[in-house]
């Protein structure tokens, strides 16, 4: 016991410890609170959850790349794409109608661990050749990558059956699980269990599973003698170089990493939605990422999780569930004539919020650099750097 | 460049040295030429002449569009992701100004050259205001952060100038009035349209006068000076933020006319056209050479003509990843681009 008060007296003035604090009770929280507010109707709500632990996933892994080692990737969703597909091809139907001819069912435990690998090697890959760009220009090539794969995807048509995407994937089956009053059901044990599309609370558990692992891994590796490597990188390449660190293995290995967690966000993402089409990987989920990470606060593992949090509850709740809201307000307020839509050009409150949202994701991004560049839980040390600002030679001489 | 490569183990300084890079290069070019070749005799040499010409309409719209990119790369080393969205509103504009000159279409004649130079000429002030504002209001405030705060305000601002052209016009993509004569005559083997004819010329001349001013005006050697060396132009006495505006001003100026012409052309515009467009446009510029102004009009060129010829040739469902996959191989063989002479590393 005063043990644990030690603890929390010495954490408690940690914003990263408290950050953590307050996702893993929220995490632990959520299908419970849900369910009770809806009445048990919360079905929606964890599945939505779960989809956003995906962005959560991602964002981590961005992290890796963006804030660990500096390298900016504008075509993030790419590797998210490959696996996905990975997944899609390895655990369906799909392959009997390519050339192959032979349907293959890789269980989910095993492809998740595929998706990763093959997402790395494709980090790998496109990393190698562009490891002597730096800067913007590794952004660019990273942004053609990212707008390439997708494309590629789509008109590899006997492979992935083009625009309509992969469809029908498999299910991760467990040996048991155990159901309790938290899906709504009594509390038991089920046997031969399988993830089905109407028990979210099993898809939520696993994302946050995964989560869990990610940020121990990355944790881990933020802290070794590769993450420090990382930030040498960052800091200045020429410098680490000199220091010893090998540049060329250390950002490949970003890549690599970076790119393995989007793979199996990518194999996870695929199995719940049960659906891979080419659509769900465009350059605006990309700059959705990159954005979760900046707004959260760069290189800053539990930073980069609340920006995920925050900005997917924003996207995918807030601004979706914003035009019904808007009618509802506007019905109570009795100005009823706001819903209709009239033969000048107004199309109507709901319609016109839902117009909105490109401006208000725009407001977002642009707010969010203006005032706060350093994101919302900064790291230590990316925050002094940005209020002395490395970039003003001055600045450095004084300090 | 040369200190970059000797901290590299020799292995990859093989790999990225001039020689090899520039052979593979090479190799791939003769090989996309010599199969353009093959499937080009296959098709009858009128049909040749017609994908040419539109590759070059394309081409000029594509380099008005880039030569704005580089010129803002040049100056602030920052990828204005707003521009092609700059590119889209000069069609909005435009659309909204015809009525008020009373264009319309089915009345084309020589009466309509004047309203039209005008509109285009409102169109085109219009689009340097806009771009003005976004420099001021996401980009300058951040000139001394790190590079990656105005990325993430540039993608902003393009996406609240597509919101706001997408509030302001709906989803749905416009008609554009069509407004050039669709007269056609045949030189020889060639099938000519006068609005191909009109398209070129136009963006030609805006293209050349741009040069011009770039290389022989007070303002344009000050712009040179800044995309050169910021601070020593400052202690020359050069105003950088004036410069900076002139230079997104003009920039805009160039993608708004790109607008109109690409609305007389095509014949449609919509809110997220600017979006793969200014993608596109980008390319050419990085295929010219970043940061060098004929580079971007001969890069812009090049790629219109390359998605004229990869449209009707081959597989329009590839045209795109033909193009993207052209962006990485000259950032990984040819950094510089075709005709780049400075490297901006920093």
């Amino acid at each position: 016991m005063k043990r644990l008060r030690v603890f929390v007296r010495e954490n408690s003035r940690n914003p990263n410890a408290i950050a953590y604090t307050v996702m893993a009770i929220g995490a632990l929280a959520l299908p419970g609170i849900v369910q009770f507010a809806n009445g048990g109707n919360g079905d929606f709500l964890v599945s939505l959850a779960a989809d956003g632990g995906v962005y959560v996933l991602l964002a981590i892994g961005l992290n890796v790349v963006v804030g660990f080692a500096g390298l900016l990737d504008l075509g993030y969703a790419a590797f998210f794409a490959i696996g996905s597909y990975t997944y899609g091809m390895l655990a369906s139907a799909q392959l009997i109608s390519s050339p192959i001819h032979h349907a293959v069912h890789i269980p989910f435990w095993i492809a998740l661990l595929i998706g990763m690998f093959v997402a790395a090697g494709a980090g790998a890959l496109l990393g190698a050749p562009t490891l002597r760009l730096r800067g913007d220009y590794l952004a660019i090539v990273t942004l053609g990558f990212g707008e390439i794969v997708p494309r590629f995807f789509r008109n590899m048509k006997d492979w992935t059956s083009g625009v309509n995407g992969i469809s029908a994937l498999d299910v991760p089956t467990l040996p048991f699980w155990i159901t309790g009053p938290w899906a709504s059901t009594q509390l038991a044990i089920e046997h031969n269990f399988r993830f089905v599309s109407f028990n979210p609370t099993a898809w939520y558990v696993l994302v946050v599973i995964l989560i869990v692992i990610s940020v121990i891994g990355v944790n881990n590796l933020y802290s070794s003698r590769l993450g420090r490597a990382w930030m040498a990188v960052r800091e200045d390449e020429t410098a680490a170089a000199a220091m010893g660190v090998n540049t060329v293995n250390t950002k490949l290995l970003a890549f690599a990493i970076g790119a393995s967690f989007s793979g199996f966000a990518g194999a996870f993402y695929g199995a719940k939605l049960s659906l891979v089409s080419p659509d769900s990987f465009s350059f605006i989920v990309s700059i959705t990422i990159l954005s979760m990470v900046v707004l959260g606060g760069m290189g800053n593992i539990p930073g980069a999780m609340i920006g995920a949090l925050l900005l997917y509850s924003v996207l995918y709740y807030f601004l979706p569930g914003a035009p019904a809201q808007a009618t509802a307000l506007a019905h109570n307020l009795g100005m009823d004539w706001l819903n209709q839509s009239s033969p000048d050009g107004w199309p109507g409150i709901a319609e016109f919020i839902h117009r909105l949202q490109f401006i208000i994701f725009g407001l977002i991004l642009v707010g969010i650099m203006l005032l706060r560049p350093q994101g919302l839980l900064p790291s230590r040390l990316r925050a002094q750097e940005l209020k002395r600002g490395v970039h003003d030679e001055s600045a450095v001489v004084t300090t | 460049m040369i200190g970059a490569l000797a901290r590299m183990p020799s292995t990859l300084r093989t790999f990225g040295g001039s020689q090899v890079s520039n052979l593979v290069g090479l190799l791939i070019v003769a090989g996309a030429l010599a199969l353009t070749l093959q499937h080009v005799l296959q098709h009858s040499a009128s049909f040749f002449f017609q994908i040419l010409i539109i590759g070059i309409a394309d081409g000029t719209i594509y380099g008005l569009i880039a030569l704005g990119y580089t010129m803002v790369y040049g100056i602030i080393e920052l990828i204005n992701f707003a521009h092609g969205d700059v590119f889209t509103l000069g069609g909005y504009f435009s659309l909204a100004l015809f009525p008020i000159f009373g264009i319309a279409e089915g009345k084309a004649g020589f009466g309509y050259v004047i309203p039209l130079l005008v509109v285009a000429a409102i169109t085109m002030l219009l689009c340097g205001v806009v771009n003005v504002a976004i420099e001021r209001v996401a980009y300058r405030p951040l000139r001394h952060a790190p590079r990656l705060a105005p990325l993430i305000t540039a993608i902003g601002m393009s996406s609240i100038l597509e919101g706001a052209m997408y509030l302001w016009r709906g989803p749905n993509s416009l008609h554009y009035p069509d407004l050039l004569p669709l007269t056609r005559f045949n030189i020889g083997p060639v099938n000519i349209g006068v609005k191909d004819l009109i398209v070129i010329t136009f963006a030609l001349v805006l293209v050349v006068v741009f040069t011009l001013f770039i290389n022989l005006s007070k303002l344009g050697k000050a712009m040179r000076a800044t995309a050169q060396d910021r601070d020593a132009a400052q202690l020359m006495g050069i105003d950088i933020n004036r410069t900076i505006s002139a230079t997104f001003f003009i920039g805009a100026a160039l993608a708004g006319a790109g607008g109109i012409t690409w609305g007389l052309y095509i014949s449609s515009v919509d809110p997220f056209l600017g979006f793969i467009t200014g993608l596109i446009a980008f390319t050419a510029a990085v295929f010219g050479g970043i940061g060098n102004i004929p580079g971007a009009a001969l890069g812009g060129l090049l790629i219109g003509l390359i998605r004229a010829f990869s449209d009707s040739y081959f597989d329009s469902s590839w045209t795109e990843v033909l193009i993207f996959g052209i962006l990485i191989a000259t950032l990984v063989f040819r950094p510089t681009g075709l005709l780049g002479m400075r490297v901006p590393e920093k």
